[in-house]
């Protein structure tokens, strides 16, 4: 019993991300056509060379119908997952089991969310009948609650950690400035983050991911069978997932400055990937910046630094894209917007750029000391989350 | 020997200054205050909470609960049984409400002294009417429980020596379903009818406990109409008339008996004699004595605390919970409404705020559940964990400007439970800016929120009464 992970067995020889944005002028399944055409010239293949499909979305359709209809998929399996924000990655980690299981050779994950549809700000997942005792909180506030806890547990100023968190979105909007695809193309000084008016606890709208419409695709083969399609593919090297107990909610040995989930999931795509030490060995990050208490926890449970170390971190530039360990060089999700389905593919498509050194010259990432790459989602809220975390690398080995 | 076995009154925490109506409207209002039920409250959340601090001191369980309002949160579908759930009574208890007119409180309490078995009387009411009315500035709202039986009971605290009621058709106020004010007849016509009504049924009930005006030692005289009420009050004969909370609750009608009569038994001592003259479309009389019981029967938590504990509410965050005014909700997707199957499925959960406890481990999960997270439990191994009742504290909390609300911004905080469990909720008669880590809190039954015609009620935490 044990989870072995399918390290170098299975690589992306293509992927398409369309640009994240209000799409007023594309519905489901225009963003769908646009992120698959990407991928298949990407990858330099048809759509009939594509074995299996897996969709993810998390409110925008139900069933595979919702690809292979707008496609024409002809005689084809689509299976539509969902797994909260993790969706996206989740329909990854799914193809690329069915790969390496042999059952196909090809396969695309592809991941979509028309957001903007709704005729309402943020995200509003519809929910299940219910018996009306769940919590009526936004997932703002509830991970409001981690920076008087942080505070609390290390002994950090609120107003300085308040002021840490709007240097993570700072360092996001400066990294999306540079992004043709991010939905947010302008810079914004952390000083300014801490003047607005907050919305839950002391986050203001800056300190939130924005809300886009978006998919992102990438197709998978074996290993072995890479080369035959493309000269530098991208290998899996680790695709970990925790779906949590919940138990954090009622415990009150949880106080609000770790998510034990992500850390889990960390924990285990390193030991499918072979890495002791994820500083020295990554090249790369892209975390879930849903909120940005969140990404500055997440520097603390991915390991990427000590416990009750991250805000000085964050402070000395660590996670800046030429800074010691680059995080969210794409923009991350404060910069492109969170459509939930497409999310995780577009944080692999950024990995797809950095790691085959094709992000372009001002935005490149430094590869001469270290080449593998990291993506992370979490789903739900504090004490109750799912988290995706996969390790990704250039090269076999 | 019968009587009442527990009391209780409940004065919700918002206070109206009635001089914030004047300011706004340029007439109406005047002076003092008046209670005023929050968003989240109706008149089962209120019953539900006098029912509470009745029973709390008391060991006795009733065998039947009735439910008094002229306020009724559903017609149709009894209320009663909402505040059966909350108290989680026994099912062969049978809940019944006694709806629509302000007399049925009294009426109910009545009935229940001349009945059999213990029985739980619990009437509430929210009183108002147009601005600048009299009425609005005249109401209040609030609610008041009794547990009433016999020394077999349990020790009875307040004996009946007598009652009378007196019946006649006139119509001095009426008002329809659905109208948000009460019609009134030129005032001096009722008193003339309620005049000799009281002063026949004030005999009859002195008769029947063989005592003369002048025995008694408090009158609660109130009802329905405020000039006869006076002029009867001047007509009895008796030493002291109580007070009847006019200057700070104002009159909680359908509850106001109640509530005067629980104010009072919170402060006789044994031995003496109260009366209740109620005037509405007749009168009820009620002769009681308090009896030595009373003596070590503290209240949970006195209607007098109460009133004093109050914060006010602004005139236009008064008029917006009334539905007097619309404000604008927020750009968000409006709540479902809760399933009547599952809500039925997790009725000791959401209603009596049950939880469960792992056998082994003792680890408290809210809501209950079937798999422990602590793996030493066995599947099924939980004991019921009735929190109701329990207190907590403040272990963090937030405050959300984003998510819908009828009274936004909404107050969340995590709570730990005395004797450990923790539970996210959502916090109700408090100011965003006065909560703080460490603060004591307790549970409150409410109601979340309307959906489709539906109330959505459950529990949330309030500051430490």
């Amino acid at each position: 019993m044990a989870s072995h992970g399918i390290k170098d067995q299975v690589a992306i020889i293509g992927m398409g991300c369309t640009p994240f944005r209000e799409h007023w002028d594309k519905g489901t399944d225009d963003l769908l056509i646009d992120a698959a055409t990407a991928a298949f010239a990407s990858a330099g293949v048809a759509k009939a060379d594509v074995d299996a499909f897996w969709l993810g979305t998390a409110s925008s359709g139900m069933s595979g119908l919702t690809l292979s209809q707008p496609l024409k998929l002809e005689g084809k399996p689509v299976t539509r997952v969902e797994n909260f924000c993790a969706t996206g990655s989740e329909a990854l980690r799914q193809a690329s089991y069915a790969v390496a299981s042999g059952a196909y050779d090809m396969a695309m994950a592809i991941g979509v969310e028309k957001i903007k549809d709704s005729g309402y700000q943020g995200l509003n997942p519809a929910s299940a009948p219910h018996d009306g005792t769940k919590r009526n909180l936004t997932a703002a506030a509830m991970y409001s609650l981690v920076l008087p806890a942080y505070a609390a547990r290390y002994g950090v100023d609120t107003d300085e950690l308040r002021m840490v968190v709007a240097k993570i979105a700072e360092k996001n909007h400066r990294n999306g400035a540079l992004n043709p695809l991010a939905q947010f193309r302008r810079e914004m000084p952390a000083e300014k983050i801490c003047e607005m008016a907050p919305v839950a606890g002391r986050l203001s709208v800056f300190d939130c991911s924005g809300v886009a419409d978006g998919s992102a695709a990438a197709i998978v083969v074996r290993a072995e069978d890479a080369l035959r399609y493309c000269d530098a593919p991208l290998y899996i090297k680790a695709l970990a997932f925790v779906s949590g107990t919940g138990g954090g909610l009622i415990d009150p040995d949880y106080d609000y400055t770790t998510f034990p989930e992500c850390e889990m999931a960390g924990a285990g795509a390193y030991r499918q990937a072979g890495i002791d030490d994820p500083r020295s060995a990554l090249a790369m990050a892209e975390v879930h910046d849903c909120f940005t208490p969140t990404e500055m926890v997440l520097m603390e449970d991915l390991g990427f630094c000590e416990r009750g170390t991250a805000w000085k971190e964050v402070l000395a530039g660590t996670f800046e894209r030429n800074g010691d360990m680059p995080v969210n060089t794409d923009g991350g999700l404060k910069a492109f917007g969170h459509p939930v389905g497409a999310s995780g593919l577009r944080m692999h498509y950024e990995c797809w750029l950095q790691l085959r050194g094709q992000a372009g010259d001002n935005r490149q990432i430094d590869l001469s000391t270290r080449n593998l790459g990291l993506v992370h989602n979490l789903g739900g809220y504090p004490g109750e989350m799912v988290s995706f975390v996969s390790i990704l690398g250039s090269e076999l080995g | 020997m019968r009587g009442i076995i527990g009391f209780g009154g409940y004065v919700p925490y918002r206070r109206l200054d009635r001089s914030a109506i004047t300011a706004v409207m340029g007439r109406g209002g005047g002076r003092g205050t008046r209670s005023v039920a929050s968003y989240d409250e109706d008149t089962t959340t209120m019953g539900v909470e006098a029912a509470r601090l009745a029973l709390r001191p008391v060991d006795a369980e009733p065998r039947a609960l009735w439910f008094a309002t002229a306020d009724p949160a559903y017609l149709e579908k009894t209320n009663a049984t909402a505040i059966h759930a909350a108290l989680r009574l026994d099912a062969s208890v049978g809940a019944l409400d006694f709806g629509g007119a302000v007399r049925s409180g009294i009426g109910a309490l009545r009935t229940a002294l001349d009945a059999k078995g213990p029985t739980l009387v619990v009437a509430a009411d929210i009183r108002g009417g147009l601005p600048a009315g009299a009425d609005e500035a005249a109401g209040g709202d609030g609610a008041a429980a009794f547990l009433v039986g016999t020394t077999d009971d349990g020790p009875v605290v307040a004996e009946l020596l007598g009652s009378a009621s007196a019946t006649e058709e006139f119509v001095d106020r009426w008002r329809q379903p659905g109208s948000p004010s009460t019609g009134q007849w030129e005032e001096r016509f009722g008193e003339t009818r309620y005049s000799p009504l009281a002063a026949w049924a004030w005999k009859e009930a002195l008769g029947v406990a063989g005592i003369q005006a002048g025995d008694v030692d408090t009158t609660v005289v109130t009802g329905v109409h405020g000039r006869a009420v006076k002029r009867v009050a001047g007509q009895l004969g008796v030493r002291r008339v109580a007070d009847d909370l006019g200057a700070a609750v104002g009159n909680t009608g359908t509850a106001h008996p109640g509530l005067l009569l629980a104010n009072e038994l919170e402060q006789a001592e044994p031995g003496q004699t109260i009366a209740v003259v109620m005037l509405a479309d007749g009168v009820e009389v009620l002769v009681l004595r308090a009896t030595e019981a009373l003596a070590s029967h503290p209240p949970a938590l006195a209607v007098a605390d109460q009133i004093t504990a109050g914060a006010e509410v602004s005139y236009a965050t008064f008029l917006q919970w009334r539905e007097m005014i619309q404000v604008q909700p927020p750009n968000r997707p409006e709540p479902t409404r809760p399933s009547s199957s599952a809500a039925a499925r997790a009725r000791d959960w959401k209603y009596g705020f049950v939880g469960s406890r792992g056998a082994e481990s003792g680890m408290l999960h809210l809501p209950p559940a079937r798999v422990s997270i602590r793996p030493e439990d066995k599947l099924d191994a939980m004991d019921p964990a009735p929190m109701a009742d329990v207190g907590a504290t403040v272990a963090t909390f937030t405050i959300d400007r984003l998510v819908y609300s009828v009274s936004p911004p909404v107050v969340f905080a995590v709570v730990d439970f005395d004797g450990g469990g923790r539970l996210p909720v959502e916090m109700t008669d408090v100011d965003p800016d006065a909560v703080r880590i460490g603060q004591r809190v307790e549970m409150t039954f409410r109601r979340l929120y309307e959906a489709a015609g539906i109330y959505n009620y459950f529990w949330k935490a309030r500051p430490a009464r």
